[in-house]
């Protein structure tokens, strides 16, 4: 398969899933925005998350306080901001433009149709009037493209570098969302006292990890359980492990004779994550360990461009 | 107009063609409401798609839908297989005159075109000069402009034998006419289109430079923001093979690469779909971004196909082609089938005296013009567009060649107050390597607007699914 075409595959998959992570952190946020009592946190919550998102700065320089609706709007319309949701829907389709004869026809047109639905004057102002409606349509529409995907492409080099874009994008966003809430998850904190139960939700939320806490642990919340869940449960389809796992299994299958030094990392990470416990993560501290996962996403992320892709230099 | 320009559909306001019988039919059973509700179905499909082209001087990144009308242009059996007879004909001379121009030139020495229309032509490739092409075919893909005439003679406008696109049109068409109304398929007995992609990818492997067993065949465009790039990566993914840009391609050891995530991988035959110019920058534009930088060296050591072949252009300029039929008796001792639209040639003193005082009954063309660009249609000019065309041809007549204002036939079209009889020509593709063959019909083009002539997409012009009809 061409370099430029693994490329562009790779990073279609990045933006959609952006956009999905997004949506997500979104609606959530705006769920707890419907709740009473809740605008000191819902604001905190807010910071932190555009901290850990790299965000902050773009958002200040539009806007001069955190309110809510301005963050939701900034985050999903704002077609100025190359991070907003609006802004990752129409890269992953110029992507997807770029390679459409290495797509299923299914799968260009699921990406098509979105773009051409988010490009109309009228869903702007749709979702400006109901951002809530607006965000569940922006995970469907995610939700339908990996379906598409799995459903119609044929298991070769395009379908593992997609995926590869796809997880490692998620580790990074699900680290970056752990990292905003890191605060209440330092593991071994004392077990009796009671988190504020509206940032679980929106951490739980964000991560389709609400309902599956309940049915996995059929206890009470506790910082120590949620930390687990998203960072070492193997069967989590968003925790770090599950995140590593994907990636490390679909870049086997596309090893080239350079690769076999990322195909490393990227197995070191997979067995630190699958073999290490909360308390070792404890003794290193949540925020250092989150902090050194990042760092290693953005490692094989590089190591990944210049083994098989287009390299940013030769670009 | 001087004459009443040939009905497709009816002979006479009453009458219908026999052909047509059967669909003119089921035109009337039509509630209006269905037409309505199916053109707008295409349209979303269409978009859906993303069957669209890019518009030059338009806002960048502009993507626009070709109209598509949903009545189709029928031919019968019997005038395709007249066609299909004549356009091969056609395309074998053109090619033998394209291997004897880069080779021995003795239709120069036999005195049939002079010499100096070839070797002074801008689009003739001295670099060719003495090199071997798999086959001796330059010319793997043709596209022949066809008209019909006032009498309801079938004429070749022009031969397109560069890069010739619209294909994906003449596919899509037929998809879309498919899904809108598979009953008109069960009805009538219509030749199938569909293999075009595999007879296309059969080609150009048979073309291959010598000793390759298994080719390598890749689609290079000039990327997403070209015109026709809907029809590069259609084309490439119908046909399994990888669309390149010049950036994926490297020449080393006088072989082509292209980069791929396992490695170098070589290439044997490059369908190109950039024109000469921009293909290899040592040696043409140099500023060129688009091509290979030492695929010409490739190119002469025989290690690399492409396909057209550099240097066709010199067969079909607008200055070449009235000689096209000279050609056919010239090197297949054959008449042509399918005759020229009448051109006066401006170079020429008599031909130059008459357009000049004829303008404004007269279509003059640039030589070098494409796309409907650089025209004057003289029944529909002002005084000061003739004038200026005027000034222009007494400066540099060579550049010109003029024509009778054709009354291009029409084909019923739904216009905005229902059907209306709009001007239509056919694009059949033409393909050689081992053989030379034709998928039945080609794209017909439509001019959307009532009375005028040009058919081309950048100029408002739609296209229509073309039936050949088995029986």
């Amino acid at each position: 398969m061409l370099s430029r075409t693994a490329d562009h595959l790779y990073w279609m998959s990045r933006y959609i899933e952006r956009a999905e992570s997004l949506a997500r952190l979104v609606d959530a946020h705006y769920r707890m925005s419907l709740l009473p009592h809740s605008a000191d946190t819902l604001a905190r919550s807010l910071s932190a998350t555009m901290t850990a998102l790299l965000m902050e700065k773009a958002y200040r320089e539009k806007h001069d306080t955190v309110a809510p609706k301005s963050v939701f709007e900034f985050v999903s319309l704002d077609s100025d901001y190359s991070g907003s949701i609006v802004s990752c829907l129409k890269i992953a389709r110029e992507n997807a433009r770029a390679v459409r004869g290495s797509l299923t026809s299914e799968l260009w047109e699921t990406l098509n149709s979105t773009w051409l639905e988010v490009r109309s004057q009228a869903a702007r102002r749709a979702a400006r009037a109901d951002i809530g409606q607006f965000v569940e349509w922006v995970k469907e529409r995610s939700h339908l493209t990996r379906g598409v995907t799995i459903g119609t492409m044929l298991r070769d080099e395009a379908f593992h570098f997609s995926r590869i874009g796809t997880f490692l994008e998620r580790a990074d966003s699900t680290a970056r969302i752990l990292t905003a809430h890191q605060g209440d998850l330092v593991p071994g904190a004392d077990a009796s006292e009671v988190p504020d139960p509206y940032e679980w939700s929106v951490l739980l939320r964000a991560l389709s990890a609400f309902e599956v806490y309940r049915r996995v642990y059929r206890d009470t919340i506790t910082p120590s359980r949620v930390a687990e869940l998203l960072i070492l449960r193997d069967d989590m389809p968003r925790s770090l492990l599950r995140c590593c796992k994907e990636v490390y299994g679909n870049l086997k299958s596309v090893a080239n004779e350079q690769s076999s030094e990322t195909e490393r990392r990227a197995g070191e990470m997979h067995a630190m994550l699958h073999f290490t416990r909360m308390e070792e993560i404890a003794a290193t501290g949540l925020p250092r360990f989150l902090r050194q996962f990042l760092d290693r996403v953005r490692d094989l992320g590089d190591r990944i461009a210049s083994d098989f892709l287009v390299p940013p230099a030769e670009a | 107009m001087a004459s009443k320009p040939y009905n497709e559909m009816y002979s006479s306001d009453a009458v219908g063609r026999a052909h047509y019988t059967r669909y003119t039919q089921w035109l009337l059973d039509q509630p209006p409401e269905r037409l309505a509700q199916k053109r707008a179905e295409a349209d979303a499909l269409f978009h859906r798609v993303g069957i669209t082209f890019a518009v030059y001087g338009q806002e960048e990144g502009s993507e626009r839908l070709i109209p598509f009308d949903i009545v189709p242009r029928v031919l019968p059996r019997e005038e395709w297989v007249r066609l299909d007879t004549g356009l091969k004909q056609r395309v074998r001379a053109l090619n033998a005159f394209i291997h004897d121009i880069y080779h021995d030139q003795q239709i120069l020495k036999a005195g049939v075109i002079p010499a100096e229309q070839i070797i002074c032509n801008s689009q003739y490739r001295p670099e060719m000069q003495g090199i071997d092409v798999p086959g001796g075919i330059y010319a793997h893909i043709a596209g022949i402009d066809i008209i019909r005439d006032d009498a309801g003679e079938f004429k070749v406008l022009e031969d397109n034998l560069r890069v010739p696109s619209g294909v994906s049109y003449m596919l899509e068409n037929r998809k879309m006419m498919m899904r809108l109304f598979p009953e008109l398929f069960s009805e009538h007995r219509i030749a199938p289109v569909d293999h075009y992609p595999d007879v296309l990818l059969d080609n150009l492997r048979s073309v291959a430079p010598t000793g390759v067993a298994d080719p390598i065949v890749v689609l290079l465009t000039a990327g997403a923001a070209n015109s026709a790039y809907f029809e590069h990566a259609f084309l490439a993914q119908q046909m399994g093979i990888e669309l390149v840009e010049g950036q994926d391609l490297f020449v080393r050891d006088e072989a082509v690469f292209m980069r791929t995530t396992q490695g170098p991988q070589r290439v044997d035959v490059i369908y190109r779909r950039i024109d000469d110019d921009f293909l290899d920058p040592l040696v043409f534009r140099p500023d060129s971004m688009l091509g290979v930088p030492g695929l010409l060296t490739a190119y002469r050591a025989g290690r690399i196909t492409i396909a057209n072949a550099i240097g066709t252009g010199v067969a079909d300029d607008k200055s070449i082609y009235p000689y096209v039929p000279e050609m056919i008796r010239f090197y297949l001792g054959q008449s042509p089938i399918i005759g020229n639209v009448h051109t006066w040639m401006l170079r020429h003193k008599e031909d130059q005296e008459y357009v000049l005082a004829h303008l404004p009954e007269l279509v003059v063309k640039e030589v070098h013009g494409a796309g409907g660009y650089g025209m004057l249609i003289g029944p529909a000019a002002s005084k000061a567009e003739i004038a200026a065309f005027r000034r222009q041809i007494i400066a540099t007549p060579e550049r010109y060649i003029a024509q009778p204002t054709l009354a291009l036939s029409t084909c019923p079209t739904f216009a905005e107050l229902g059907l209306s009889p709009r001007h239509i020509d056919l694009r059949p593709f033409v393909l050689s390597g081992r053989d030379v063959s034709i998928v039945p019909g080609g794209l017909t083009r439509v001019a959307l607007t009532e009375g005028s002539l040009v058919v081309n997409s950048s100029q408002g012009g739609g296209t229509k699914d073309t039936w050949v009809l088995e029986t």
